[in-house]
């Protein structure tokens, strides 16, 4: 199993925000998270990928045969954990090439590779470019500096396909995308997918995943995954909402 | 995501090496401790000087005498005792004629500085003039320069080769009335370096100094004269460092530049005196009166500075821009962790008609270190049609540390335009986790958001400095968060 979380419990100023989650993700799957506003799927990534001020309580998490609870977040992601963000920042003054080359020769540092050669570096740069139809000028500019929601969402994939991640979690990264850029995004997803990595989906509709077809959908609700289906699950949810699902947990959690 | 509180990882502040703080150990001449008349007849004797020079530093000392220390800075620091200092210490051979004959442990220290003396190495096209506690140990190219009229060597060697341009030119810009600093440095200077670039002369190489202060509780207190005759063009840069001591050192500096008609300088100093250790002990006082003269015409004179050194740092480079449409520039990046105080900025005097000044100042502080912005800008009543703009930001890292502007304007012409900007700004913790998510450790997410940060001011050094400076902001900033 490529990520297998167990019993997961984390906590945010000591106040509990998951509650015993478990999830299993094996290579060559794509897993959608979907659930209400502040149920914790933000604070599910931000525990998976090593974020600080994230405590986790109980519980295991192990990637690729690796406990990396204690693992310092850049560690996680040279072990090709790679997370889209739900509200990617602005860094002034660092050009995308430059924070890209420095990400790079970071994974291949830790790999044990040389760093890539500068012609090799901007080829592999103009090729993912393309992928996610981000306009030149995008690589250019500063990390995300002036960029639009959509440009922002549009670079988070066009990261992904350059560090090419055994796991990528994309945090609502079709939230106030046109038809157009989530096409773009779900086009970047489909190219990079194989039977070598997996993907967890987080997003609040169903839209998305008409484009990047999951194998599971899982609803997340008060810090538990509360029921897990195929993709019908999320047309279903689309339909009815969530309000069915809460009165059942609620009803079973009651016994 | 907001900031989680107690989690903030900016708030743990540890030690970053400083790589500088070897000793070399050299047989010294030095000046006994202390300041009297007998101390400033000791260096000029030394220096084998004329009398002339001699009434100079005499001149310049009496008048140190009735100054009192300034106390306006934004900075704290423990009555400096003048008669504790040395004055003079110099290696016991002066000077090389090659390289052979300087001390083996001399040559070692400036290849452990990266600095290459032998010109047979030296492929960039920089000339050096190294100069280590009180006198120039070597310069490079000066043949090379000789065959352009370009004159480039240790200040003394000026005083007894180019009596009539010293004579004309020191002091010309920072008179020893300047300032108490001024006064000290003009009564007992060691060395340093001059540059005459005669007229119509476009410098073919780099010119460079590096100083060092290597011997303890001496005094560093060296002096640059830069001329620039009409339509002559030259980059001077300037590098420094020192050994890691516990007490304070001195250093009183002069810069003094004159750009005649269409000639332009272009002044870089990397600044890397040692900082003092993490507790705020030891490091040098850096005290230092650098001033460029716009005298002709079209002049130009920029000032680019990387300022990460020093346990405390008083430096305002400036520009009197007297020639009509003459061009004054401070482009200044400071750095400033644990205990480190800089009051540094600059100030632009406008004279002459259509002159303009720029200013870009970023400051970085990190750690319980004080980072202050002070600045001049100036529009005498004939300065009709001058422009200045000036932008003013501050980067903090922590909340331990404190960055303050001082912007002075004063404006009396009104067909004059003055504009000023100052932000204010943090690396968030967002900033930092983006970078690490995407497999960049802490010190290299700091030394990326913080290299771009200053970038515009970077982008204006020489190339070879530019990469130096880059690497020695990540270094000066590492451990500055945990
Ligand atoms: N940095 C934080 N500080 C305090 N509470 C937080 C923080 N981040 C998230 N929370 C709380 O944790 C809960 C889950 O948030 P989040 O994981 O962002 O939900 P989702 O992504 O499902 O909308 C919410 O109640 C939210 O208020
Ligand atoms: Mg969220």
């Amino acid at each position: 199993m490529l990520l297998n979380i167990k019993n997961l419990h984390v906590a945010i100023n000591g106040k509990e925000i998951i509650k015993g989650l478990n999830l299993g993700v094996n290579k060559g799957e794509v897993h959608a998270i979907m659930g209400p506003n502040g149920t914790g799927k933000s604070t599910l990534a931000a525990a998976i990928t090593g974020r600080e001020g994230y405590e986790i309580t109980q519980g295991e998490i192990w990637f690729k045969g690796k406990n990396i609870i204690g693992m310092p977040a850049e560690e996680r992601a040279n072990e090709g954990i790679f997370l889209s963000f739900q509200y990617p920042v602005e860094i002034p003054g660092v050009s995308m090439t430059n924070f890209m080359r420095t990400a790079l020769n970071a994974q291949r540092e830790y790999q044990g590779l040389p760093s890539v050669p500068a012609g090799e570096f901007l080829k592999l740069m103009e090729e993912k470019k393309n992928l996610v139809e981000i306009h030149a000028k995008l690589t250019n500019r500063s990390v995300n500096e002036g960029f639009s929601g959509g440009e922002k969402k549009k670079n988070e994939i066009f990261q992904m396909a350059m560090l090419q991640p055994s796991l990528a979690i994309l945090d609502e990264t079709d939230s106030g995308l046109d038809i157009d850029a989530l096409k773009v995004v779900a086009k970047g997803v489909n190219e990079l997918r194989s039977d070598d990595n997996a993907f967890i989906v987080i997003t609040h509709y169903q839209r998305l995943l008409d484009f990047i077809v999951p194998d599971f959908v899982h609803v997340l609700f008060d810090g538990k995954i509360v029921k897990t289906g195929g993709k019908n699950l999320a047309l279903e949810l689309e339909e009815k909402g969530y309000e069915w699902i809460k009165e059942q947990y609620l009803a079973t959690s009651e016994l | 995501m907001e900031n989680i509180p107690g989690t903030n990882i900016l708030d743990e502040v540890t030690q970053g090496d400083y790589k500088f703080g070897f000793y070399t150990d050299i047989e010294n001449d030095t000046a006994p401790r202390g300041l009297t008349e007998d101390t400033i007849r000791f260096i000029s004797a030394k220096k084998e000087e004329p009398e002339w020079m001699l009434a100079s530093r005499l001149k310049a000392f009496r008048h140190w005498l009735t100054l009192k220390e300034p106390e306006w800075a934004h900075v704290h620091y423990p009555a400096i005792n003048y008669q504790n200092i040395i004055y003079y210490a110099a290696p016991k051979k002066k000077e090389y004629a090659s390289l052979d004959e300087i001390d083996p442990e001399l040559l070692e220290t400036f290849n452990k500085l990266g600095i290459s003396l032998d010109e047979q190495k030296k492929l960039t096209g920089v000339a050096v003039d190294a100069v280590i506690d009180s006198v120039s140990v070597k310069t490079t190219f000066q043949d090379t320069l000789g065959k352009h009229g370009v004159i480039f060597c240790s200040f003394s060697e000026a005083v007894r080769n180019h009596p009539e341009l010293i004579q004309k030119y020191m002091g010309s810009v920072v008179p020893y009335t300047d300032n108490y600093f001024a006064a000290l440095n003009s009564a007992v200077f060691s060395d340093g370096s001059f540059c005459f670039i005669p007229k119509g002369v476009r410098c073919p190489l780099e010119l460079s100094t590096y100083f060092r202060i290597n011997a303890a509780n001496t005094g560093q207190f060296e002096r640059t004269l830069i001329v620039a005759e009409d339509s002559s063009y030259v980059s001077y840069m300037e590098g420094c460092t020192a050994p890691m001591r516990d007490e304070n050192q001195l250093h009183a500096a002069i810069v003094e530049i004159v750009a005649m008609d269409d000639a332009e300088v272009k002044y870089s100093t990397v600044q890397n005196w040692y900082p003092g250790d993490k507790n705020g002990l030891g490091g040098v006082y850096n005290f230092v009166t650098k001033r460029g003269l716009c005298k002709g015409r079209n002049s130009k004179i920029s000032w680019t500075q990387v300022e990460t050194g020093s346990a405390i740092t008083w430096k305002y480079p400036s520009c009197v821009l007297m020639g009509d449409n003459s061009v004054g520039e401070f482009y200044s990046v400071a750095v400033t962790n644990h205990y480190q105080q800089a009051d540094t900025g600059t100030k632009m005097i406008h004279i002459g008609k259509n002159t303009r000044s720029t200013i870009i100042s970023k400051g970085i502080s990190a750690g319980k270190s004080n980072n202050s912005y002070r600045g001049l800008v100036k529009i005498l009543p004939a300065a009709a049609n001058s422009r200045n703009f000036s932008q003013c930001d501050s980067l903090l890292l922590g909340d331990r540390c404190g960055a303050h502007t001082f912007p002075y304007i004063q404006a009396r012409n009104e067909t004059s335009i003055v504009e000023h900007e100052a932000t204010t700004s943090k690396i968030s913790e967002d900033q930092l986790f983006y970078c690490k998510q995407r497999g960049i450790d802490t010190e290299k997410a700091i030394g990326l958001i913080v290299n771009g940060y200053a970038k515009e001011v970077l982008n204006k050094l020489p190339m070879e400095f530019a990469v130096e400076a880059q690497k020695l902001l990540a270094i000066t900033l590492e451990g500055s968060v945990g």
